[in-house]
């Protein structure tokens, strides 16, 4: 990269995200709640995929485990909500899924490829059959309401924790801890060498990217009013991220945030216009993205722009 | 007391059959063909409509009916394999690349089956009863579809460890399964060995759903929780071993007996807590190296 382009570059990054921002922090005043609510939806995903590739995107170890940081916030908002004010059940929500990620990433991390992926996954399924067995055997109940809140204030928390994940991504990318994580990613085994202390890196990486699981499922609880525990453990929220980073590319940062975004409307799209035929698209275009776009929508982009411009920036 | 143990022990045994001959096939597919299929219970939701169709509508034997909805199996899975996986296999840079991708790929099309099956038979559950006399074996009493089927599960399950042990297709196989490079050089057609794996492990999937379907009601969306059980008998018995698939088919089936026996609604817990346990422990599996 040339170092004369890096300097209006600098600026312009923080001004149009700031733009944005504040774009996206008016809009209940001049967007209808339809598209409000649809927003909330897209930030949800765009937090889940985000966090999911500040772990797993430079590391490569696939984590299925989103569903259950989720699934856990989400049962943080059942169990507090009536109790404690909205935001101390958020951030209770992020705690909650910290120490989770905490001690699952201390057992597990030393698990390699496709066992690390397996693992994570079966955790999910074990909380959410645990929990099935529980309400139905112990409590006698099934699921649990939640207390309902205003669509604009689950908004405004949804961006905030939004802002949140992307400014901890950013930074994690920038810092010493990025690097390592990405050493870790091309050879672990050098990285331990050259110094890094692998395991607790993985671990406390692991741990951050689900404080914002858990706080997303703990607001995303209050629009659900309903949850029980197949709503809040769907192993969809595990393969979601997984399949929305990947669609967007993980290469980069906006990447995964593309990738949620497209992805969630489409969502919607379909399940509004083909209700019957959702699940079915849904698969042809997640099997079509894999096959199609080995690097994700962001790696189309560029070569696009050196077919454009020809060859003078093809060593680029 | 001694009947109690018999009971849960041959009731066990019983459902370790099945969970045997599933295991093989995704083992198979995981083990030589590097595809982690988690649509694998699709195929067997396949087949156990393709069987449950051929007894309602044309009067057909269950149990032949296996010669039906196994080889209609093995060819999706073939056909499967030579367009979307191979293309996958032959554009990732590596092979860590490629079970990411393939997992995902099989996410899709776990979908992709389930909701062609809904089109095609409905969401609702579908059922039929065949041969429900009741057999005794020392003393506990179990239905008769199950010891038959069990029986038969144990049968395919020889069958299939002497094909891969003894003949020349099979010695391929197992040489494509310990390096796939090597294997090529030595004349083995990768291309279509890893494609023929790919196809039986979803022909083993079609006669579970085959046998499957004689002993409990289907539902398109069934498929998922024999996904599960396949990957944790697979886990159990080490990925890639196919006698490991068999041992750790009965260990789980013994397992979840014993639960049920207890609490039945916990043997679903128990699989996993049984499965996190063993990957902590020792992720290799029983017969892993």
């Amino acid at each position: 990269m040339n170092s004369l382009r890096v300097v209006p570059k600098s600026f312009l990054l923080p001004g149009i995200s700031l733009l944005i921002l504040i774009l996206l922090a008016a809009s209940p005043l001049y967007i209808p709640p339809y598209t409000v609510i649809l927003l909330t939806s897209i930030f949800m995903f765009v937090i889940i995929t985000v966090s999911w590739a500040i772990f797993s995107g430079p590391t490569g170890y696939i984590s299925l485990a989103s569903a259950a940081f989720f699934g856990v916030g989400i049962y943080i908002a059942a169990l507090l909500g009536k109790e404690l004010p909205l935001l101390v059940v958020v951030g209770i929500g992020g705690l909650a899924s910290f120490v989770l990620a905490l001690l699952v990433g201390a057992l597990t991390l030393r698990l390699r490829g496709i066992y690390f992926a397996i693992f994570t996954f079966g955790l999910a399924e074990l909380i959410r059959h645990f929990l099935l067995f529980w309400e139905t055997n112990i409590t006698g109940t099934r699921g649990r309401i939640v207390v309902l809140v205003d669509y604009e204030i689950v908004y405004y928390i949804m961006l905030g924790i939004f802002v949140a994940t992307m400014l901890t991504a950013y930074f994690i990318r920038r810092s010493k801890l990025g690097l390592a994580l990405q050493g870790i990613g091309e050879n672990e085994e050098a990285a331990a060498h050259s110094g890094v202390d692998v395991t607790t890196v993985k671990v406390i990486t692991f741990a951050i990217s689900a404080i914002f699981m858990g706080a997303a499922g703990a607001i995303m609880a209050t629009k659900w009013t309903y949850i029980d525990p197949y709503v809040a453990f769907n192993p969809l929220f595990s393969f979601m991220p997984v399949l929305m980073a990947i669609f967007g590319g993980i290469g980069q940062i906006y990447g995964p945030v593309i990738g949620a975004v497209i992805f969630t409307y489409l969502e919607e799209v379909l399940t509004t216009r083909f209700p019957y035929y959702y699940m079915l698209i849904f698969g042809i275009v997640l099997i079509a993205a894999i096959l199609y776009l080995p690097n994700g929508l962001v790696g189309v982009i560029p070569k696009l722009w050196r077919r454009r411009s020809g060859g003078q920036r093809a060593n680029t | 007391m001694i009947k109690t143990i018999l009971d849960v022990g041959i009731a066990g045994l019983l459902m370790g059959g099945i969970y045997a001959i599933i295991a093989v096939g995704f083992s198979l597919q995981y083990g030589v063909a590097r595809v982690l299929n988690v649509a694998h219970g699709e195929f067997i939701m396949v087949g156990a409509f393709i069987t449950w169709m051929m007894y309602t509508v044309f009067g057909i034997n269950p149990f032949v009916s296996l010669a039906i909805a196994g080889p209609i199996a093995f060819i999706i899975g073939f056909l499967l394999h030579r367009t979307l996986f191979n293309r996958l296999r032959t554009s990732s840079p590596s092979s860590a690349a490629y079970e990411g991708s393939s997992l995902l790929a099989s996410f899709g099309l776990l979908y992709v089956i389930q909701n062609v099956a809904i089109l095609i038979w409905g969401a609702g559950g579908k059922g039929y009863s065949y041969l429900t006399t009741s057999v005794n074996i020392w003393g506990a009493v179990f239905p008769t579809n199950r010891v038959v089927t069990a029986l038969i599960a144990i049968g395919i399950g020889l069958v299939f460890y002497l094909f891969l042990a003894r003949t020349r297709l099979g010695k391929a196989i197992r040489a494509a399964a310990q390096d796939p490079m090597t294997a090529g050089l030595m004349g083995v057609n990768i291309n279509l060995v890893l494609a023929l794996c790919f196809g039986l492990g979803a022909l083993m999937a079609g006669f579970g759903g085959s046998l499957i379907s004689v002993m409990y009601s289907l539902q398109p969306a069934m498929g998922f929780q024999y996904t599960i059980i396949a990957i944790i008998v697979v886990v159990l018995g080490g990925l890639g071993s196919i006698p490991g698939s068999f041992i750790g088919g009965f260990i789980l089936g013994l397992v979840g007996s014993i639960v049920a026996y207890w609490q039945p609604a916990l043997s679903l817990v128990a699989y996993y807590v049984l499965f996190m346990l063993l990957l902590l422990v020792r992720p290799a599996g029983i017969m892993g190296k």
